[in-house]
């Protein structure tokens, strides 16, 4: 019996592990090293309407159980992605989730307009909170009025469900969720990456050439948790949650928090192999647990009709 | 093929003031081919240091399967792996990246091989490769002082070697350019590994009249090519949207080829 598989607008999942938006390129790398047919779904780089070079380096700056990046939304533009990078893809049997990114309202539109168009791209994922680019990008993701009206503007011109990825980067995350919502986003990404920074000690300057990046990994998941917690309770779209999943352990409480699939970001960087081991992993546990799928885990932690598990062990 | 095994290890000691040699043992090492390669290390267990480290191959052994690799132990990922003990595992990710080509450089002629510090260890591999082919080497090889000098001997077995430190402790004050400078024109290509401001000044210096290959560095995330951490400029597009990068293009480049 297929534990995993899950159905969430415009993504009929096997499982509901897929890479995260940015560590995973557009595929090419890690289908080198493994059948990427295993996974749940692919969210690749985000995608602008030129191409961006992005940031100086280093880009990149190790902390506690995390890191910091300021790549800067590195892409070959909307006409290459469509060109080169999707069409690749297409020799596997998973749905895309397209990233967009943008620094006005119109970018989101003209990206949205022609990537929904290729017949792999199941849904979007609007990258609203990208903390890296100047040009306002932050200011989409950390203003609910702003939030709601790019939701709209993409949801007219989308020919698939239109998912918006949130900043952890706010006082109140359920208002941006629900302005979202409003906006007729048909599910929820949660959490991009909180701003960060650190300094070199010999120097006493800021060891990104950016000055300060977004935190990712094992040191966000805890707020990751609360966020999603709190929002799922909030509104009535499905949400993908992502915030330094490591292990499949890590998932099931993404699971309880209310997440009803979940993406993996840098967890990639320090084993490439965790999708495929995630997804091996998951099965045993959820029965070791005594669930029968996974979709039994979605919002325990605050559903009072959920029943205990029957406990097995 | 980019492989992830948990290999062995066979030895490692301090051989030169916080620079340790390491040889591990696995089938990874039948996957390595070409120096100046690099492999991508998890130096702990857990959650810290969460990155892979990259480490350049310095020597492969295809009939015992081992490879060797030297460090300098510095932060807290490279202090972990030096206190790592025999016939325990390391995680390596490898071989990564595209290395130096010894077959651009012809039986008979003669290459200079420069390294700066720890971009020192994938010279002695290519050193060993080119000898083979037929290649005269001349090393020069720099370092800060005279406790930090590793390899002389191992290099002086293959060709003339020459040694500078900061401090002038040991071998020629100075920088490894003071030397060159007053080599005898003899070699037709440069393979060099080290500091930026090292592989600049080679650049600017030879590019125009040697065959210059330059092995860089940069900070990594993925090590693999799909995370963007690593790019740089190429030189005919310094400010533009073409770009390489260090970790699956490189980290060897030909002078010329890319930004420094
Ligand atoms: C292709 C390549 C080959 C290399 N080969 C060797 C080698 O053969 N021997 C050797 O001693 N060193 C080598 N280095 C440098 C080595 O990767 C760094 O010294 C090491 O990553 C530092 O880790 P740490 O735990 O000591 O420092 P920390 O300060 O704990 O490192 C923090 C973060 O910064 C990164 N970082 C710090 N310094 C560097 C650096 N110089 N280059 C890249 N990333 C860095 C680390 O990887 C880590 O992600 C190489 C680097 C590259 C890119
Ligand atoms: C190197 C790197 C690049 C990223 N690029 C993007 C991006 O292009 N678009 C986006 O929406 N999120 C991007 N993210 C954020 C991740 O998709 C994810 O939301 C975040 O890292 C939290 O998950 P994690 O802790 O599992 O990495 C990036 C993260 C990292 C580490
Ligand atoms: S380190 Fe990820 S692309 Fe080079």
């Amino acid at each position: 019996m297929n534990m995993l598989d899950i159905q969430l607008p415009g993504l009929d999942l096997k499982n509901p592990i897929m890479p995260a938006s940015g560590c995973f390129g557009f595929g090419k790398e890690f289908g080198n090293l493994y059948d990427l047919n295993i996974l749940g779904a692919i969210m690749v780089k985000a995608t602008t309407p030129e191409p961006r070079f992005g940031n100086p380096t280093p880009r990149v700056a190790e902390t506690s159980s995390g890191m910091l990046n300021a790549i800067g939304l590195q892409n070959p533009g909307l006409t290459n992605v469509m060109k080169d990078e999707l069409p690749r893809l297409n020799q596997f049997d998973v749905p895309i989730i397209a990233n967009i990114a943008g620094s006005q309202v119109e970018d989101y539109v003209t990206v949205a307009r022609e990537i929904s168009k290729v017949s792999n791209v199941k849904a979007l994922e609007l990258n609203i909170s990208c903390p890296n680019v100047k040009e306002g990008g932050i200011t989409f993701g950390t203003d609910p009025v702003v939030a709601r009206k790019v939701t709209e503007a993409v949801k007219a011109v989308s020919e698939v469900p239109v998912y918006v990825k949130l900043s952890p980067n706010v006082t109140n995350i359920v208002e941006m969720a629900q302005a979202v919502e409003a906006g007729g986003a048909d599910g929820l990404t949660m959490i991009n990456t909180l701003m960060g920074m650190r300094f070199d000690m010999k120097t006493g300057k800021p060891i990104l050439a950016n000055k300060t990046g977004g935190l990712s990994g094992p040191a966000i998941k805890p707020v990751a948790i609360r966020m999603i917690y709190e929002v799922s309770q909030a509104v009535n779209i499905p949400i993908i949650g992502m915030g330094g999943i490591m292990t499949a352990e890590d998932v099931i409480e993404f699971f309880y928090a209310g997440a009803s699939a979940v993406a993996v970001g840098t967890a990639n960087f320090t084993d490439p192999f965790v999708c495929p081991k995630i997804i091996e992993e998951l099965p045993v546990l959820l029965k070791k647990l005594g669930f029968n799928h996974i979709s039994e885990c979605t919002g325990r932690s605050w559903n009072k009709h959920a029943q205990f598990a029957n406990h097995r062990a | 093929m980019i492989k992830n095994e948990a290999m062995k290890i066979v030895s490692q000691q301090e051989i030169a003031e916080s620079i340790y040699e390491l040889t591990l043992s696995g089938s990874l090492v039948s996957e390595m081919n070409q120096p100046g390669q690099f492999v991508h290390i998890k130096t702990g267990n857990g959650y810290e240091p969460l990155l892979r480290r990259p480490i350049s191959i310095s020597a492969i052994d295809k009939e015992n399967n081992t490879f060797t690799m030297v460090y300098r132990a510095e932060g807290k990922g490279t202090f972990l792996l030096s206190q790592a003990k025999n016939d325990t595992e390391i995680d390596v990710l490898g071989p990564l990246g595209n290395g130096f080509t010894p077959e651009v450089a012809i039986s008979g002629e003669t290459a200079l091989l420069v390294g700066g510090g720890i971009g020192v260890p994938p010279l002695y591999e290519l050193s060993k490769r080119l000898t083979k082919l037929g290649v005269n080497v001349i090393h020069v090889l720099g370092f800060q002082n005279a406790a930090t000098v590793f390899y002389e001997e191992k290099f002086r077995a293959l060709g003339e070697t020459y040694i500078t430190t900061v401090d002038g402790s040991h071998g020629t004050k100075g920088f490894v350019t003071d030397v060159i400078d007053i080599l005898s024109n003899s070699y037709t290509t440069i393979f060099a590994c080290g500091p930026t401001p090292m592989l600049r000044a080679l650049e600017s210096a030879y590019k125009e009249t040697k065959e210059v290959f330059l092995s860089l560095e940069e900070r990594m995330g993925c090590g693999i090519g799909a995370c963007f951490a690593c790019v740089c400029h190429t030189a005919d597009d310094p400010t533009g949207f073409q770009y390489k990068k260090v970790c699956s293009d490189g980290p060897v480049f030909r002078a010329g080829e890319v930004v420094l």
